[in-house]
């Protein structure tokens, strides 16, 4: 197990290698050059020149390629062209917004989407399942600002029961750590602090799970549907096994490999893609960070967030596989 | 008093917007303690249902209706509720299934997939209960059975699964074993060993067994009571050896004959029964059997045949049974057969054009062709 994780984590080297030429090649091809990336259309000839030499582009480009390398390694991404500060700097303290926004969201649609899947799949055809498939319909279809505003509307606005924007209320003087706020409320001991920014977590995250709360309930009722087919499960019967038995340990645990494949690919989507969740409730989080970067040409700031989403999805994706092995022995690491 | 008592068992799948399937119809047979009974026939003749409908192991579903009675030591396990029926099975009829890899679960250990029919029905736990799973795959024949028990259903080989799963089903001593095709799946040096460990079992604990096959060589080496099914129905019952020597139905004369014999002489063919189990007369109408029946006479349609009792205890659902040897003449049943060329009220295509002469009695199959 442990040789396995190490193996996967060099695995990650070669990645990020072949990452780092995709987006070295990505910033030499932009349109006009990264002169114009940082001058606009406006520039003479001349600044433009000297913004070349300024950046060593006038030099060869394998010593540019291994300049460029060597910043990667030392975690240099470099400055924004838009706010002017190390674009690690602004990392630091906006991704630990959306991590924890996105460990919300999974767990919401984890812990309610699984329950419901399975008991949509045992009362297939009544009335419990056919509002759970037509609601996750719903869930899929529905675009995600829409429900952030009908959510605000109703449970902040109307029944005044959530915060409606914002991760914490400014009001707390909370002490900082890493940013992630829950964390450091209960590192520091500061409960309420800690319990504003869970509550502050709850619209959003409902939010941002909508579509792979969705997407859970309907892969775990298909795969509660398929294992119950199963000759095993008749076997468990057969045994006189009691119906929570046949139930936990015969149909839930095989029914749940899909579902932990789906999650591990939802995880890097959430990531990435909760950028209209964090501008509808306000919430300083790389979303809207990077949405703002990506109309403003802030190129380091792309080049980062590519970067840590890479990242993050080798590692999700060997936390799946982990978690496959802990489920199915036939897959089982040595 | 037979230990199990099916009587006038039915299954019925109905679907919205089809015609409703009798899958079982009307089957009747018992099973005294101790006793080896064989359920033979082809795929599709309701030997699998019957079984799980017995266990109470047919998927619940709207359109499913079970008729009839199956009285196990005095119960009728048809109208047992959720939870008597749970302290039934596997503590007094337990049951062997056909596909052993996908009848055990691939993602826990055999160890808690047999310690687990020990908690629920013996109420041993942890190491106590280690010992005994221990002791049962070592009884199955299962060598190593410490080290086996931490293993998975995908490490063990076909046939150490097969012995896995009947070392689950003997785990509490049931009365009534039933075996659904234990063997099929397994290939043949391994059926032998199979239904070896299946027949010690039931010698050395008086278990009764329910053998559900449509392999004749196992039944022969099996069975001390023999039930032949055809389109849901039982339609001959008898003895081992009786039922072997003088055949009555000709279902079961065709069965017979269809089993290749290694003293047959060279170039020989092999007397299928012509047709399949899907060119089946609907019972209301007739012997199911007709369609494909070599023995055929016009009494055969128009009303089912009746369960012929005779004194020996054999029964045959027959109107022209194949005569014991020395009682009729075979020509004078063959005449009243209907020729090609007045098929009847049967549908002519499910009639073969030309129906191959009974197997007769004889030990080696018909000689069809010259080499």
């Amino acid at each position: 197990m442990f040789r396995f994780i190490v193996r996967r984590l060099l695995q990650l080297i070669p990645t990020l290698f072949g990452l780092s030429l995709l987006l070295f090649i990505w910033l030499r091809r932009l349109p006009g050059g990264p002169e114009t990336a940082i001058l606009g259309e406006r520039g003479t000839p001349e600044m433009r020149a000297a913004i070349r030499r300024n950046m060593g582009l006038d030099e060869p480009i394998l010593v540019q390629y291994a300049r460029f390398v060597r910043r990667l390694i030392r975690l240099d991404l470099g400055t924004s062209t838009a706010t002017k500060r190390p674009v690690v700097t602004e990392f630091l303290e906006r991704f630990p917004g959306t991590v924890e926004l996105t460990v919300m969201a999974l767990v919401l649609a984890i812990g309610v989407g699984i329950p419901l899947g399975y008991l949509a799949a045992r009362r297939r055809g009544r009335l419990l399942d056919h509002l759970s498939v037509g609601g996750s319909l719903i869930g899929i279809c529905i675009p995600v600002f829409f429900l952030a505003y009908v959510f605000k509307a109703i449970f902040s606005e109307n029944l005044g029961w959530f915060p409606s924007s914002g991760r914490q209320d400014p009001t707390i003087d909370a002490t900082r750590i890493t940013n992630f706020f829950v964390f450091d409320g209960l590192l520091t001991r500061e409960w309420d602090a800690a319990a504003d920014a869970l509550w502050h977590l709850v619209l959003p995250g409902l939010t941002l799970a909508s579509i792979p709360l969705a997407i859970i309930v309907r892969i775990t009722r298909a795969s509660v549907l398929e294992v119950l087919n199963e000759d095993f499960v008749r076997t468990a019967e057969a045994k006189g096994l009691t119906e929570s038995t046949v139930r936990r340990r015969h149909v839930l645990r095989n029914a749940m490999l899909p579902v932990v494949t789906s999650i591990g690919l939802l995880t890097g989507g959430l990531l990435s893609g909760a950028v209209l969740t964090e501008t509808v409730f306000g919430f300083t989080g790389i979303g809207a960070f990077v949405a703002d970067a990506i109309s403003q040409r802030d190129y380091p700031v792309l080049m980062g967030f590519i970067l840590i989403i890479a990242v993050v999805y080798v590692l999700v994706n060997l936390l799946v596989d982990l978690s496959y092995s802990l489920i199915d022995p036939r897959v089982r690491v040595r | 008093m037979a230990l199990l008592e099916v009587d006038d068992l039915s299954v019925t799948f109905t679907r919205r917007g089809q015609r409703p399937v009798r899958a079982v119809d009307g089957v009747s047979f018992s099973v005294d303690a101790g006793e080896v009974v064989g359920l033979v026939g082809e795929s599709g003749c309701g030997k699998s249902v019957t079984s799980l409908a017995i266990m109470g192991l047919l998927p619940r579903q709207p359109g499913l209706r079970i008729g009839g009675k199956a009285v196990f030591d005095g119960t009728d396990l048809l109208q047992l509720d959720d939870r008597s029926r749970r302290d039934i099975r596997g503590r007094d009829v337990a049951m062997v299934f056909q596909d052993p890899l996908s009848s055990l679960n691939p993602v826990i250990p055999i160890g808690l997939q047999v310690t687990e029919v020990l908690t629920r029905h013996r109420g041993m736990k942890g190491a106590e209960a280690g010992r005994e799973a221990a002791r049962l795959l070592d009884r199955v024949g299962i060598p190593d059975p410490k080290r086996r028990l931490k293993e998975y259903p995908h490490q063990l080989s076909g046939g150490m699964r097969q012995r896995a799963l009947i070392a689950m089903a003997v785990a509490c001593k049931p009365r009534l074993l039933i075996a659904d095709e234990p063997t099929t799946a397994l290939d043949v040096t391994i059926q032998a060993q199979i239904l070896e460990l299946l027949k010690e079992l039931v010698r050395d604990s008086g278990t009764a067994l329910v053998m559900i096959t449509h392999d004749l060589g196992v039944v022969a080496g099996l069975c001390d009571t023999i039930n032949v099914l055809y389109a849901g129905r039982v339609v001959e019952t008898a003895r081992r050896r009786p039922l072997f020597r003088q055949p009555r139905h000709p279902y079961t004369v065709g069965l017979l004959g269809s089993v290749p014999r290694l003293d047959a002489g060279r170039g020989e063919r092999l007397n299928p029964i012509p047709g399949s189990v899907r060119d089946v007369l609907p019972w209301p109408d007739g012997c199911a059997f007709a369609p494909r029946c070599s023995r055929r006479v016009d009494e055969c349609v128009g009303e089912p045949p009746e369960m012929v009792l005779t004194h020996d205890g054999r029964g045959y659902r027959c109107v022209n049974p194949a005569p014991l040897p020395g009682v009729t003449p075979a020509a004078d049943v063959r005449a009243t057969a209907p020729t090609a060329a007045e098929p009847g009220p049967v549908p002519a295509q499910a009639v073969p054009d030309d129906p191959p002469p009974a197997p007769g009695l004889g030990p080696a199959p018909h000689e069809e062709e010259q080499p």
